[in-house]
C-alpha cells in the first residue's frame, strides 16, 4: 500500500480554503441538479395524479386534451354539452360503478364554478388515491335542501377570506366578478358556503362547487346567456320549477374493474344517440405533460451545465495548484513514486474533492428538502419525496461521478507529463 | 569501521559505462561519460559548474531518466534492465536524495516527511525490521542525531532552511539505502553552516555504511571526501562542447 490517499488528503487539507470553495461550488451544482430532477419528477407525478381513481372522463365529441383541460383543469370551454339522457345511458352501462356529472360555465370572482353532486366528494381522488378533505364544514346537501349551498376550494377561501356561513354570488360565464358587467351576476340567488376544502394541490383548490340543481336554479329566468327581460324568479319561488339537469358538461366515471376500461371507452365513443368522447385521464395527462414538459427538460439541461461549470472550476483550481507543486512532484519521484502514482495522486485529489462535493450536495438537497417539503406540499401540492435517490437520480449521480472522473484526468495527466519531463530537476 | 560490509566493498554503489545522454529536443548531448564509479561506502565529491549536467547525472543514477547509450548501474543493477515501475521501486529502496532546496512536502510534519521514504519502500522497512527497530523509532533516532528532536512534530513549512536540509538528510538515510545522492544541498545555507551540514552527512553515511555522491560547483566544500571528481574531466560531451565554442 502506497501512502497516496493520506498524501492527497493532507495536500487538500493544506489548501483547505480553495478546496472548500470548490467543494461548495460542486455541492451547490449537484444539489441544484438533483433538486431540479426531484421537483421535476414530483411535479410530473403530481400532475399525472391530478385525478386518480377516475377510470374515464366523458364529454361531448372533441379532442382528448381539450376535454381533460376543461373538465379537470377548468381551462377553456366545451364546444358542446352532453344531454342528461346520454349521461344516464353511460351511467347505466353494466361495468360503470359510479358517474359524477360536472356542469361548468359559471364563475365566481374569476374562479370556476363546478356544478356537480355530492358524489364528487366521495369519488374524486388525487395523488395516491387521496380523497378531498374538508378543512371546515361539510358537503352541500342534495336539492332541495342544499339548493343554494356551496363548497369552496382552499385557494378560493384563502384568496377571499371565505369561511363557512358566508354568502357568495355566482356570475354567468367567466365574465363576472370584479370589473365584469353587473348584468352577468346571479345576484338575486346568493349561495351560502357550507364547506371549505383542505388544500389538495389540484384545480379543485380554485373551484366553487355547488349542486347541479343550483346551476339550473340560477338559470331558470335566463335564456341564451342573458336574463330574460321582465322575468325575474326569486329564490323562494324557484323551487317550484323542475330543476333536474337537462345537460351537463362532462362526467367522471368509475368502473367496477379497470380491466374493462378500453371496452367501456369504446362503447361510449360509439354510442349512437349523441357523439361522445371518453378518455383515460392518466394517459391524457401524460400526453399533456409531454407538451408542457419541454420546460422541465430545459431546466434539467441548464442544471447539468451548472454541474459542468462546477467541475470545470474544480479542475481549474487543481491545475492552477500544479504549477507551484511541480517540485513536490519531483520530491515524490525521488522518493520512489512512479509516474502512474503521481497520476493517481492528482486524480485522487480531484476525485476526493468532487466526491466531497457530491456528498455535501446530497446533504444540502435533503436538508433543504426537509425544510421546504411542508411548505411546498401546502402551497404547490408538491410532495418532495425524502426517500433515497430514485433510479433517475442515481443515473444523474452516476453521470456526475463519471464526469468528475473524466475531469480528474486533466490535472492527473498534466502531473504525469511534468513528472516524466522534469526528472529530478526541482524547478523553482 | 567506515566500510562495514564485504559486499559494500566489492559491488560499486554507482557504475557508469560508455553512457551518453541527451535531453529530448536538445541539439547535443548533455553527458557522454566513458567510465565513472562510486565504490561501496565511498564518499565522492563531484564538481562541475552550473549547467554542466550534474543534476542530469543524478537523475540518471536515480533511474528517473535513461541514457540513450551505455549503462548506469546502482548496487550492481543495470537500471535500464528494469521496467519503469520496478526502477522506481529500486530507487526508493536503494537511493536517498537530498536536494538543493525545497526538499520537503510542506503539508507534512518533519516526522512524516522522514517516514515518507519508508512508506514508498518496503525494503527500507524490512532492513529496519532486521535491525530490530521500526520506522518511527529510527526517525526519532536520526532526528536526535541531527538535532531535530524537538521539531519533529512541526510542519515542514515552519522549519528553518537548515532544519529542512537536516530533515531531508534524515529522510534520505532512513532504512539504510546503499547510496546517498546530494545535489548541492548546502547552497541555501549560511557559509558557517555549510561545512557543519556536510560533516553531518559524511558522518551519517559512514555510520550507515552508505556511499555518498555529493555534487556541487563549490570546491571549497570538498574537504573530508574520499575522492574529488571533476565532471568536466569525465564528460566528453562537455569537452567537445567547449572545444566547439
Ligand atoms: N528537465 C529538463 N529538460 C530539458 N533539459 C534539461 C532538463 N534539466 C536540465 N536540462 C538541461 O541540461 C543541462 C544540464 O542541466 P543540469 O543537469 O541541471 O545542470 P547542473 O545541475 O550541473 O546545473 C542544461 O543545459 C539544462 O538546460
Ligand atoms: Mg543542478
Amino acid at each position: 500500500m502506497t501512502p497516496l490517499l493520506s498524501l492527497s488528503l493532507r495536500s487538500i487539507a493544506n489548501r483547505r480554503l480553495s478546496a472548500l470553495l470548490t467543494v461548495v461550488a460542486v455541492a451547490l451544482s449537484v444539489a441544484l441538479l438533483l433538486g431540479v430532477e426531484r421537483v421535476r419528477n414530483d411535479a410530473r407525478d403530481g400532475f399525472a395524479q391530478t385525478v386518480s381513481g377516475t377510470d374515464l372522463i366523458v364529454g361531448a365529441r372533441g379532442g382528448a386534451v381539450q376535454l381533460l383541460l376543461y373538465s379537470v383543469f377548468h381551462i377553456g370551454h366545451a364546444s358542446n354539452n352532453v344531454s342528461w339522457q346520454s349521461m344516464q345511458r353511460v351511467a347505466a352501462l353494466p361495468q360503470v360503478k359510479w358517474l359524477v356529472p360536472l356542469s361548468l360555465g359559471d364563475s365566481h370572482r374569476g374562479m370556476r364554478v363546478v356544478g356537480t353532486t355530492d358524489d364528487f366528494f366521495r369519488h374524486y381522488r388525487h395523488g395516491e388515491g387521496r380523497a378531498l378533505a374538508f378543512a371546515q364544514g361539510k358537503a352541500f346537501a342534495p336539492a332541495p335542501d342544499g339548493l343554494f349551498e356551496a363548497v369552496v376550494g382552499a385557494e378560493v377561501a384563502a384568496r377571499f377570506g371565505y369561511a363557512v356561513g358566508q354568502r357568495i354570488v355566482l356570475s354567468h360565464g367567466s365574465l363576472g366578478g370584479e370589473g365584469g358587467p353587473r348584468f352577468a351576476d346571479h345576484a338575486d340567488k346568493p349561495f351560502t358556503i357550507v364547506g371549505v376544502l383542505a388544500r389538495s394541490g389540484t384545480p379543485v383548490d380554485r373551484a366553487v362547487l355547488v349542486g347541479l340543481e343550483g346551476i339550473e336554479a340560477i338559470h331558470v329566468d335566463w335564456h341564451g346567456g342573458a336574463p330574460i327581460p321582465g322575468l325575474a324568479i326569486g329564490p323562494e319561488h324557484v323551487r317550484k320549477f323542475d330543476l333536474s339537469p337537462k345537460s351537463v358538461t362532462a362526467a367522471l366515471v368509475g368502473l367496477d374493474s379497470r380491466i374493462a376500461v378500453f371496452r367501456v371507452q369504446r362503447q361510449i365513443n360509439t354510442m349512437g344517440e349523441e357523439p361522445l368522447t371518453a378518455i383515460l385521464p392518466g394517459a391524457t395527462l401524460q400526453e399533456l405533460w409531454s407538451l408542457v414538459g419541454v420546460a422541465e427538460r430545459a431546466l434539467l439541461a441548464v442544471s447539468a451545465l451548472v454541474v459542468v461549470v462546477g467541475l470545470a472550476g474544480l479542475v481549474a483550481v487543481v491545475v492552477a495548484s500544479l504549477g507551484e507543486r511541480r517540485r513536490e512532484l519531483a520530491i515524490l519521484r525521488a522518493l520512489g513514486a512512479s509516474p502512474p502514482q503521481v497520476f493517481a495522486l492528482l486524480a485522487l485529489e480531484s476525485v476526493l474533492l468532487s466526491l466531497a462535493g457530491i456528498v455535501l450536495g446530497l446533504g444540502l438537497l435533503y436538508g433543504a428538502g426537509a425544510l421546504a417539503a411542508p411548505g411546498l406540499a401546502a402551497t404547490w401540492g408538491l410532495n418532495l419525496g425524502l426517500g433515497g435517490p430514485s433510479a433517475g437520480e442515481w443515473r444523474l449521480l452516476g453521470a456526475v461521478i463519471a464526469a468528475s472522473l473524466l475531469a480528474s484526468l486533466v490535472p492527473a495527466w498534466r502531473a504525469y507529463r511534468y513528472s516524466l519531463a522534469d526528472g529530478l530537476t526541482i524547478r523553482i | 569501521m567506515q566500510r562495514q560490509t564485504a559486499a559494500g566493498r566489492d559491488v560499486p554503489a554507482v557504475a557508469v559505462a560508455a553512457m551518453r545522454y541527451r535531453w529530448p529536443g536538445a541539439a547535443r548531448d548533455c553527458l557522454a561519460i566513458e567510465q565513472f564509479a562510486v565504490g561501496g561506502g565511498e564518499r565522492v565529491f563531484l564538481r562541475g559548474p552550473s549547467g554542466s549536467g550534474k543534476t542530469t547525472l543524478l537523475s540518471l543514477v536515480g533511474g528517473v531518466i535513461l541514457p540513450q547509450a551505455g549503462t548506469v548501474s546502482v548496487a550492481g543493477q543495470p537500471l535500464a534492465r528494469l521496467s519503469a515501475g520496478v526502477r522506481d521501486r529500486f530507487r526508493a529502496d536503494h537511493v536517498g536524495f537530498v536536494f538543493q532546496l525545497f526538499n520537503l512536502l510542506p503539508y507534512l510534519s518533519a516526522r512524516d516527511n522522514i517516514l515518507l521514504a519508508c512508506r514508498f519502500s518496503a525494503a527500507r522497512r524490512a532492513r529496519l525490521a532486521v535491525r530490530g527497530t521500526s520506522a518511527e523509532a529510527e526517525a526519532q533516532r536520526l532526528a536526535s542525531r541531527l538535532e531535530l528532536g524537538d521539531v519533529l512534530h512541526r510542519s515542514a513549512a515552519e522549519l528553518s532552511v537548515g532544519q529542512q536540509q537536516r530533515v531531508a538528510a534524515a529522510r534520505a538515510l532512513i532504512g539504510r539505502p546503499g547510496l546517498i545522492v546530494a545535489d548541492e544541498p548546502t547552497s541555501a545555507l549560511d557559509a558557517d553552516r555549510q561545512q557543519a551540514f556536510i560533516d553531518l552527512l559524511l558522518d551519517e553515511c559512514a555510520e550507515a555504511g552508505a556511499a555518498l555522491l555529493f555534487v556541487s560547483h563549490d570546491l571549497r566544500l570538498a574537504r573530508h571526501f574520499d575522492r574529488i571528481v571533476d565532471l568536466a574531466q569525465i564528460n566528453q560531451a562537455a569537452v567537445s562542447g567547449e572545444a566547439a565554442a
